[in-house]
């Protein structure tokens, strides 16, 4: 019998080494592209397309200078007999002979971002919550078939749903509005809420709102005074993954938005300097689009897995 | 701290709440379903009521004042014969086939090397878990620029690794590199997503039975074969649901890496939907197009949640 024989249960030393090898070497190719996109971020616009391409170079905040700030090319001449810039940004645009404009349409969109993200996230957590309550602890009538009936409207192709709503929204006048958005975000992020929530409640014991209720609670009381506290992590967990949903959603954002209400995914791709994309002042708004993505992965981690399969694996 | 009286105020139910709490369950039950369901009926299906009776008219949503003619399966008829709508299929089929065949290879790899827990394996993991978590517009948008011959990082990458000139080939530009252009920024993105839901998968084996296993003197392989691997099947079998539903309706990645080119050689069935509905503005048509792959994605679905849940029992 060779020595491997407790392999699976209780691997062997030179197993683990190997393993934290492999599993070390795919992390790193996979994270990659994106230090490539923080570092391009740093680099200027010649840099950023060099060939071959720059690992070491001088960092630079041009790219980020470059997404909050619109520019025109100026003559010589003309610079000249401008007044000297006051600003360090305005020294660096104006080292590359041109001129600040104004501010760019980035903190705009970012704001939109935040106002759909957190509206829709607030709205289809309560929806949610309250639907995932019901399911879990009355018998509702034909709960099975409500519960498939919220998850297949996740089934439609984005492209698919949103021929009507392009339609339903240009006669209600919602089209390119922020209340349009939330309530769409809404209506698509309350079949996850609802199916996540009610996992997290199945795991509250009934008990305790019956205790709550044997001492003079009313069911609603208990709902409110017992059952949501329990479910505060619950609740967190599923907020953070609607609102990682609506910040990143982009199908719908792009036929339905094109100013007032137009989010940042469907904005990144047209920051478009001299000859094309700017790709260090898209890298840098790609950097900041990504950030607080990457502290809410950190903070989901041990939610991550309900998250994505809608409820059905928990560990 | 509170005194014992605020606590006792506290606690007594107030009268709105009595007239509230008077309430029955059933009552309540209704009350906290209907806004959700409400919101779904206005948004989901009421649209999806509208599609169906748009799928058999001619209406274009450019010309709003243009007489709206019924003509019946026409739109059906049309898009079944259609070469460049098979031709979407096939390639949306591509498409979904490879990324989840190499998603599971490699996701269920991944999950086997860092079940065996080695020294900061959670650290390894929540890094491989990032790409996932990204906006797939975003993310579609800048591997246009890793992929660009000569500047891209990954031409730059296979050059210094096979010796070929980076510039020799074209990811994105080449009609026969392009759908797996798109299969691989998928695999990246989503290989984590899959390893995510093995390793559940493997976490929920008790040791007793590997245990058991090695008392019948069972080798690693047939352990492999005859206890990981169907202990791990309904696992695996769910993420490759949630993935072909996902690759199926893949929009947002393809749009902005290849938005269906060279050609329509990537031209997966969501942008031809797009292309149809929002650029030559053939609502009807799109409309039974957008039914067509309604259909097909939730009859597949219900069959294969059939299949799923009788490998469960098992």
């Amino acid at each position: 019998m060779p020595v491997t024989a407790r392999s699976v249960a209780e691997p062997s030393r030179w197993s683990k080494t190997s393993a934290s090898f492999i599993v070390a070497t795919y992390a790193i190719v996979a994270i990659l592209p994106l230090l490539w996109i923080f570092l391009t971020g740093f680099k200027t616009p010649p840099d950023s397309i060099a060939y071959p391409p720059k690992i070491l170079f001088e960092p630079s905040v041009e790219g980020y200078v470059n997404l909050f700030t619109t520019r025109s090319r100026q003559t010589p001449e003309f610079l000249a007999s401008l007044p000297a810039p006051q600003t360090w940004y305005e020294r660096l645009v104006r080292s590359r002979n041109m001129v600040i404009g104004g501010p760019s349409k980035v903190v705009p969109r970012f704001v939109n971002s935040m106002v759909i993200g957190f509206g829709s996230t607030f709205l289809a957590v309560c929806f949610g919550t309250m639907a995932a309550y019901a399911f879990s602890r009355f018998r509702v009538p034909l709960a099975d078939d409500l519960l498939f009936f919220i998850l297949s409207t996740r089934m439609m192709p984005p492209i698919a749903v949103a021929i009507p709503i392009y339609l339903m929204f240009r006669q209600l006048g919602l089209t390119d509005t922020k209340l349009g958005m939330i309530l769409l975000y809404t209506a698509v992020n309350v079949s996850l809420a609802v199916w996540l929530l009610k996992g997290f409640m199945d795991e509250i014991p009934r008990e305790y709102e019956e205790a709550a209720m044997v001492d003079g609670y009313t069911r609603l009381q208990a709902f409110f005074k017992v059952v949501l506290p329990q479910a505060t992590t619950g609740i967190a967990a599923t907020a953070i993954f609607c609102l990682i949903f609506a910040w990143n959603e982009y199908a719908f954002a792009v036929l339905l938005t094109s100013g007032d209400a137009q989010t940042m995914p469907p904005f990144i791709p047209f920051i478009i300097g001299e000859g094309g994309q700017d790709w260090p002042a898209v890298a840098a708004a790609t950097t900041l689009f990504f950030i607080p993505i990457l502290c809410f992965t950190i903070l989901l981690r041990r939610h991550l897995l309900r998250g994505i399969t809608f409820g059905a694996v928990r560990k | 701290m509170s005194t014992l009286a605020e606590r006792a105020v506290a606690r007594t139910p107030s009268r709105l709440a009595l007239r509230f709490g008077g309430m029955s369950d059933r009552a309540i039950a209704w009350l906290f379903i209907t806004p959700s369901v409400l919101l779904l009926l206005a948004i989901n299906i009421f649209p999806l009521l509208w599609t169906i009776q748009l799928s058999f008219t001619n209406y274009r949503a450019n010309r709003p004042n243009a007489p709206i003619r019924y003509v019946g399966l026409d739109n059906y008829r049309d898009i079944l014969t259609d070469p460049d709508v098979w031709h979407a299929m096939q390639a949306t089929a591509h498409f979904v086939l490879w990324s989840i065949a190499l998603e599971l290879i490699l996701g269920f790899g991944l999950a086997l090397l860092i079940n065996r827990r080695f020294r900061g394996h959670s650290f390894w993991t929540t890094i491989i878990l990032l790409p996932m978590m990204l906006s797939p517009a975003v993310v579609g948008n800048f591997w246009t620029f890793l992929l660009q011959p000569q500047v891209g990082l990954f031409n730059s990458a296979i050059a210094l690794l096979t010796g070929i000139d980076p510039s020799s080939f074209q990811m994105i530009g080449d009609i026969r590199l392009a759908p797996w252009s798109i299969i691989m920024v998928d695999t990246w993105m989503w290989t984590p997503y899959v390893m995510l839901i093995c390793l559940a998968g493997l976490r929920s084996i008790p040791d007793y039975i590997y245990e058991a296993a090695e008392v019948d003197r069972a080798s690693p392989l047939r352990q492999f074969w005859s206890v990981t691997l169907p202990m791990v099947m309904p696992f695996l079998m769910l993420a490759i649901l949630f993935r072909a539903i996902e690759n199926f309706k893949m929009f947002d990645m393809v749009n902005l890496l290849t938005s269906g080119g060279p050609g329509s050689t990537t031209e997966v069935a969501s942008i031809t939907l797009k292309r149809e509905a929002f650029e030559k503005w053939r609502t009807g048509y799109s409309s039974a197009l957008a039914i067509i792959l309604f259909v097909t994605v939730f009859g597949a679905a219900n069959i294969y949640v059939k299949a799923l849940n009788r490998v469960k029992q098992r």
